[in-house]
């Protein structure tokens, strides 16, 4: 059976509902003002398993089914949800979320069969790839792996976790699209001690494969990927442990690659989401085809990557993901779109729309957002800053997209001083405005890398997969927050 | 269109039932302990932009968790379904996890005799009118006076009112089985300023569990246009050490970082600021937290806690010592205490305030800076170490100059708190944490 059938029969077929009883329901909503209506149908379950103090302490299962309804006029949205997929549910939601507008003529749809965009990964249910026997010896050599590193390594934190999502979306454009979204995740949090004082390191990764992806590496013999999520865990606890207190003031940043890509999330990404823009709110509003970056800057959303933690093969309003250059040269040249923002702003959706679930309203949002590289190498990066700092791994941020004014935590940095790395530094908020900050942008590295795969957007309270990469940078000036 | 007391009364009934039901399958499948637990709500949000609707949102929101024990060996599942047949599928889950884990000494339900028996009546359910109509009503009043109070508000980033109504329920097999009504209404508006090329953002909000309590749509947004405009022409200042003041509507957040820092999580993990801090000086000695759970229609009331605990009143912080730490049963057995009824959280704290306004504050300032918002994440309760951004205004001479932009203050959470100076009466009553404006001694700010 392929994919497509699969979901149509598990979340259709198994809950007495057909695609021509969906159909007969954007129907019904199709008419009078109503611009757009879509049925939104998701079956998930995801597991976790957390271990501590050396055992399996917690796991947990969690199965979530339901529908969503949506219906626009114009700038305007009337949206319900039931947690259950049934007939009654359906009309229910269906009638609550026309509630927006009166009752008018019938308008006309068209429905295509399935169109689907060009699948980004395998639809497998990563649950069941590993026994869960399996799952927990995973750990349990994690938390010792880690621990024979170093006997400064006082606790372990390990957790895999694992969803499985199957999502189905009808619209009245015509758009019928399932997705079968595998998601996978491992960590290693490490406290260290040393004559009394206590640091934490934190590593880990995940993709849309299955476990096996954690039992191999990117080249071919090198040490399966669980084990690098430990070293690179205790080696930053032990950076840590020597961390002296960062200075104080605006000064040279050179940022690391990959990770430090959540820069360019707050700093661009989130301003140049378009409904941000269609109501004016953001700093970038207003200014396609203007310069907001340094030249040497050219950005993207890209949801095409073959199983990346943020790729998508059609997004949640059934828009195939796209490859979509958000800056070029520093120019800004295009806004990442969900379908009610691109009619509003009147251009095509990027395959931007993505909710939580059915139980939230889709918004423009990222999928992986990065910089492509550039021609210094990262050495001489270094070497051309007086004093400054170099910032390899980040814990957040977050960001103000009408002023502009974006924040993100260093949790390992050190000090750079005459084009040399010196003293390891404790973790720091930066601070600096979007545009300004990518304007001061001065060097650009050849070692494009995407992150490990374990981002998480928030946005209205609602929670996405995505993923950010960058290659080396070096901004002129940044604030950095020590106390030094 | 009100929800009615008796119906959700009857719904709540039958949710009990349903756990009744999970509890007795649990049993008789072979568990040897087990818990289950529910919040639910439902209700309606709305946004209005610009004077016109923009969503309308029906909210019908939670799942059942349900948490069993094979002898020392834990599972968990939970569902949003619950029907009869997919809560008996999610016992069997968290049978066959609890197959898996590993035997663990400290795991288990709080001890039977600390359960909640007469639990009181906190009046916590006020339901309000949760029709669309009248939910784009409260909001469109506010943005449209909001919109008309001032020219350089420019735009909106929207208004929105959302009414919720539901219910809490929790049951074990010590054979505790309670569940109680709860709402809350919410009225926010986000306005944006402009000077010049640059923009501002800023909103304000009232929340209560009864309507009655809400403050009014007009108030909302007077409140709202003048912290947007109060930023208009923000700058950045000079890197320096200052006396600080957390304006009370952010003070919550430091007692927040506070109560994970005395959290037992925390403190079995060893990564707490304030290990072994017990009977010891953590505030100035001016300064006692007292916790009331009880506080009839409060928004952090609280009967009992999420393992059934009966909560109490309880001093936290006597003259500058800590009296408690925040127990969970899991914590309290591994570092050998008694539980406080602390599982889910904290439930209303008073913060002892003096009789300084906030305008009196500053004059104790002198000059420094006042912060009325913060980004970032920068907190590490390991150490304590604080570092994050910030926007207020810089104040000389005890009165506000100009508001501030892009800095950054940091310190040392273990030093900010002991070196707490005076605590205004401006008492923010929307948080866990009730405090008013708190005034530093000192922080590295970190701008120009």
């Amino acid at each position: 059976m392929s994919e497509h059938n699969q979901v149509i029969d598990n979340l259709l077929t198994a809950n007495e509902l057909d695609l021509e009883r969906l159909q007969q329901r954007l129907a019904g909503l199709y008419t009078g003002s109503i611009d757009y209506a879509d049925i939104y149908l998701q079956h998930s379950r995801n597991e976790s398993w957390v271990l501590e103090d050396g055992i399996v302490k917690s796991g947990s299962f969690h199965i979530e089914t339901g529908l969503g309804v949506r219906a626009l006029h114009e700038d305007k949205t009337g949206f319900a949800y039931a947690d259950e997929i049934t007939p009654v549910a359906l009309e229910q939601a269906a009638a609550a979320a026309r509630g927006i507008v009166t009752a008018g003529q019938a308008n006309k749809i068209h429905f295509p069969t399935a169109v689907q965009g060009a699948p980004r990964y395998q639809g497998l249910d990563p649950l069941g790839s590993l026994d869960e026997a399996a799952k927990i010896a995973l750990l349990r050599e994690m938390d010792a792996y880690a621990r024979s590193l170093d006997s400064r390594i006082v606790e372990v934190i390990a957790s895999v976790s694992g969803s499985y999502d199957e999502v189905l979306v009808i619209a009245t454009d015509g758009t019928l699209a399932t997705d079968v979204r595998p998601l996978v995740r491992v960590n290693c949090t490490v406290l260290a001690e040393q004559n009394g004082r206590r640091e934490r390191g934190s590593a880990g990764g995940g993709a849309r494969v299955d476990y096996q992806y954690f039992f191999t590496n990117e080249q071919a013999g090198a040490e399966p990927r669980w084990q690098s999520y430990a070293k690179e865990a205790v080696r930053q606890a032990l950076v840590n442990l020597e961390a002296q207190p960062a200075p104080a003031g605006t000064m040279p940043v050179v940022l690391g690659s990959g990770w430090p890509g959540v820069l360019l999330h707050e700093a661009v990404g989130h301003g140049l989401e378009g409904d941000f823009n269609r109501k004016g709110a953001s700093a970038y509003s207003g200014k396609i085809g203007e310069q907001v970056a340094s030249e040497l800057c050219t950005i993207v959303d890209d949801g095409t990557l073959a199983d990346r933690r943020g790729s998508l093969t059609v997004d949640d309003e059934g828009t195939p993901a796209g490859y979509n250059v958000l800056i070029e040269k520093g120019r800004l040249v295009g806004y990442m779109q969900d379908k009610m923002n691109a009619r509003l702003m009147d251009v095509a959706p990027t395959g931007n729309g993505r909710r939580e679930s059915y139980a939230h309203l889709p918004m423009p949002r990222m999928t992986n957002t990065y910089m492509l590289g550039g021609e210094a190498s990262p050495e001489d990066i270094i070497r051309s800053v007086k004093r400054g700092v170099y910032a390899p791994q980040f814990a957040g941020g977050q960001v103000d997209i009408t002023s502009g004014k974006f924040v993100f935590s260093a949790s390992e940095a050190y000090l750079i001083e005459d084009g040399k790395i010196t003293a390891p530094l404790k973790g720091a908020t930066l601070i600096g405005n979007g545009p300004e900050a990518m304007r001061q942008v001065s060097m650009v590295g050849n070692d494009l890398a995407l992150d490990s795969g374990v981002g998480v957007c928030g946005k209205d309270g609602q929670s996405v997969p995505v993923g950010v990469g960058q290659p080396t940078l070096k901004l002129d000036a940044l604030t950095v927050g020590g106390t030094a | 269109m009100k929800p009615e007391i008796a119906e959700l009364q009857t719904e709540l009934a039958e949710v009990k039932q349903a756990v009744a039901d999970a509890l007795a399958y649990g049993k008789k499948l072979g568990a040897s302990a087990m818990e289950c637990a529910l919040t639910r709500s439902r209700g309606i949000s709305v946004e209005t932009r610009l004077g016109e609707v923009e969503t309308v949102e029906f909210n019908k929101d939670g799942a059942l968790g349900i948490t069993l024990y094979k002898g020392q060996q834990k599972g968990s599942a939970s569902t949003t379904d619950l029907s009869a047949q997919a809560i008996r599928a999610s016992v069997e889950k968290a049978l066959e996890i609890a197959r898996y884990t590993s035997p663990d000494p400290f795991a288990g339900l709080a001890p039977a005799e600390l359960m909640a028996r007469d639990v009181p009546e906190l009046d916590l359910c006020h339901p309000g009118d949760q029709s669309a109509d009248y939910a784009l009503a409260q909001a469109l009043q506010c943005e449209r006076h909001a919109l008309a109070l001032d020219e350089r508000i420019v735009n909106s980033d929207g208004a929105s009112y959302s009414s919720h109504v539901g219910y809490r329920v929790y049951g074990n097999s010590h054979g505790f089985l309670d569940g109680y009504l709860q709402s809350r209404h919410a009225l926010s508006c986000s306005l944006i300023g402009k000077q010049g090329e640059a923009m501002q953002r800023d909103y304000a909000y009232t929340v209560a569990r009864a309507t009655a309590d809400l403050e009014s749509p007009e108030h909302v947004a007077e409140q709202a246009a003048h912290e947007t405009l109060a930023r208009l022409g923000a700058r950045k200042i000079n890197t320096a050490k200052v006396p600080v003041i957390f304006r009370a509507d952010i003070a919550n957040t430091l007692f927040g970082h506070f109560v994970g820092a005395i959290s037992g999580g925390n403190l079995y993990r060893k990564s707490s600021f304030l290990l072994d801090k017990l009977g010891e000086v953590v505030l100035p000695d001016w300064l006692t937290i007292k916790e009331t759970p009880h506080l009839s229609g409060a928004l952090a009331s609280s009967p009992f806690d999420h393992e059934g605990i009966a909560t109490s009143d309880r001093v936290i912080v006597d003259k500058g010592v800590l009296q408690s730490y925040l127990l969970t049963s899991y914590a309290a057995r591994k570092m050998q205490m008694t539980p406080t009824g602390h599982a889910g959280g904290i439930h209303t704290w008073q913060v002892s305030q003096s009789d300084q306004s906030l305008a009196d504050l500053c004059r104790t300032m002198g000059t420094g800076l006042l912060v009325t918002e913060l980004m970032g994440q920068g907190v590490n309760l390991v150490n304590g170490d604080y570092s994050r951004g910030a926007a207020g205004f810089w104040v000389e001479n005890g009165e506000i100059q100009y508001p501030v932009e892009e800095i950054t203050i940091a310190g040392n959470l273990q030093d900010m708190l002991r070196t707490i100076v005076a605590i205004g009466n401006d008492t923010d009553l929307r948080h866990g944490v009730r405090t008013g404006s708190v005034l530093l001694e000192s922080m590295h700010v970190a701008g120009n």
